[in-house]
């Protein structure tokens, strides 16, 4: 791997003065691919994601060995520093259009704040110009139109569409997708993920990518983390999820229906202590 | 032992049809699946069954019989609903055991002294959870409870509105290997409202594929394992689902050949 773009050594995250450890000693590097990180509700993922940004609550004790993008300290950057990484270098898309557009206002003009936020000298008809590229870029057939809209008169998938354009717009170099596409329908879900995966590829973003969908991450990324409860248990290449070592990889990946020849009962996973003590795995 | 006949739901006198003629009917002892994208009326439907929704076209009949729009406390011994999302659908300030009571007390039937401990023995819970509140449980528990509080009055049929998709996939198959014994020790019915074909597949005999407020398919489970399906809409479906299973496939490749 050439230079990574995101450094993190032994990320640890407690709440609450440290009664409650969300994340136990993460370590990643990320490059110019598609990273996953999958796991159950609780496993520390988002929270992963979310510390990368310093976008969590004050209550929140992050501490790591290391944890950079490119040169910059993100444990020690000044406030001002972090907002001009945040959306303009380091983008973040979360689950749901519906609760996280501004109800109140248009589309295109909330797209075309974020532009203007992190490009101040653009004019207003020039990020109007660059809003509607970009919402043809996102694969929206009418683009005139839908700059006009409200959040409310559009579909889920095209509000993500619209999420993946806002965060697109100010071209970060890195992206973290936090369960992007699981408000969204199976048939709307795989042309969102094309689409993101089309624009990551041509703009050679580093991408990381949050969900508990084994499916979609096996599919979708280069190499996978799997976490549970605040540790990393395994790191895999996507393709060779199937030869997973880890017990509760293993687990996770049996629990799956499956359309074609469902077993008669369905394996559930027996969670064993001593995961929680394993030393955690870096990447 | 459910019937529905031509139901149509409009939400608003001028508004247009939201459930435009759908007619299909559950085996008794069977589970029948009903499968679409949000939006297509699936759960419209299922609410229009259970009672929640009076303002409906059309005929549903419970073993035979029709039923009036205003159903009948009786008929809520006979049928009960599972929702959703275990989180909202629990009373936050209540205890385990007072809200899976409260059924029978509705019925007026007697309170027996190991009723609760017995319905949340059959779920698969311990009985001592009974004096806890739903925020003292997990995402799993919590629909076990939900499906206990269905259970209480021993009803011959249940309704599950997407009973397992605010739950992780392994508890999911907890939830579904549990809904699967359930039907076999009591011979239960159960008509399954659910937008992933996986899920209808493993638990479902019948599936009736939905778009747009109609059933465009109806059709038995060995069809859609097989991928054998005929409507255009029904094989999009199928095809976008099963390319999400396991073949290696990148995206782009799915979206070209779907």
């Amino acid at each position: 791997m050439t230079e990574p773009l995101i450094d993190v050594r032994n990320m640890e995250i407690s709440f609450a003065h440290g009664f409650v450890k969300a994340v136990r000693g993460v370590s990643f590097q990320l490059g110019r691919e598609k990273l996953g990180i999958v796991g159950e509700s609780g496993s520390g993922k988002s929270t992963v994601g979310r510390a990368i940004m310093r976008l969590l609550p004050p209550t929140a004790k992050v501490t790591a060995d290391r944890m950079t993008f490119h040169d910059t300290d993100l444990l020690a950057a000044s406030e001002k520093r972090m907002m001009e990484i945040r959306g303009k270098q380091i983008g973040l898309i979360l689950q749901d259009p519906k609760y996280s557009l501004n109800p109140v206002m248009r589309v295109g003009e909330q797209i075309a704040e974020t532009y203007r936020l992190h490009y101040p000298k653009v004019g207003r008809k020039a990020a109007e110009t660059k809003v509607l590229e970009m919402l043809e870029a996102v694969k929206i057939r009418d683009p005139q139109r839908v700059f006009r809209l409200y959040p409310h008169e559009v579909s889920g998938g095209m509000g993500q569409r619209i999420m993946i354009a806002m965060m697109l717009i100010a071209e970060p170099e890195v992206l973290i997708a936090d369960e992007p596409t699981s408000a969204l329908d199976v048939t709307v879900r795989l042309d969102v993920l094309a689409l993101l995966d089309e624009l990551v590829s041509r703009r050679n973003l580093g991408l990381i990518f949050i969900s508990h969908d084994l499916n979609l991450i096996r599919k979708f990324c280069d190499r996978v983390l799997i976490m549970y409860a605040g540790r990393v248990v395994e790191v895999l290449k996507a393709s060779e999820l199937d030869n997973a070592q880890h017990p509760y990889t293993q687990g996770l990946l049996a629990s799956l229906p499956s359309i074609e020849n469902p077993p008669a009962r369905l394996p559930v996973l027996t969670r064993d202590p001593s995961w929680l003590t394993q030393p955690t795995i870096g990447a | 032992m459910i019937d529905v006949e031509n139901l149509t739901i409009r939400f608003g006198p001028r508004s247009p049809l939201v459930v435009k003629g759908v007619s299909f009917s559950v085996e008794r002892g069977k589970s029948f699946g009903l499968v679409g994208e949000s939006g297509c009326g699936k759960s419209t439907v299922l609410r229009a069954i259970s009672g929640l929704n009076r303002n409906y076209g059309g005929r549903i009949s419970l073993d035979g019989k029709p039923l009036e729009p205003e159903r009948s406390k009786a008929f809520f011994r006979d049928v009960q609903m599972v929702f959703q999302d275990p989180y909202g659908s629990l009373h936050p300030r209540k205890t385990v055991r007072s809200q899976l009571i409260e059924p029978l007390r509705n019925q007026n039937l007697p309170i027996k002294e190991n009723a609760v401990a017995d319905v949340l023995k059959a779920v698969g819970l311990d009985p001592s959870l009974g004096y806890r509140f739903p925020h003292q449980l997990s995402g799993g528990q919590r629909q076990r409870v939900a499906i206990a509080r269905a259970l209480i009055l021993d009803p011959p049929v249940l309704l599950l509105d997407e009973p397992t998709s605010a739950l992780d996939v392994s508890v999911q198959a907890e939830i579904l290997n549990l809904l699967a014994d359930l039907q076999k020790e009591r011979g239960l019915t159960y008509l399954l409202v659910s937008h992933d074909m996986a899920v209808i597949a493993h638990l479902c005999s019948r599936v009736a594929i939905m778009n747009g407020g109609e059933i465009v398919e109806e059709t038995g489970i060995d069809q859609i394992r097989s991928g054998h399906v005929q409507h255009p809409y029904s094989q999009r479906l199928l095809s976008a689902s099963r390319a999400y299973g396991k073949q290696e496939m990148r995206p782009a490749e799915i979206m070209s050949s779907a």
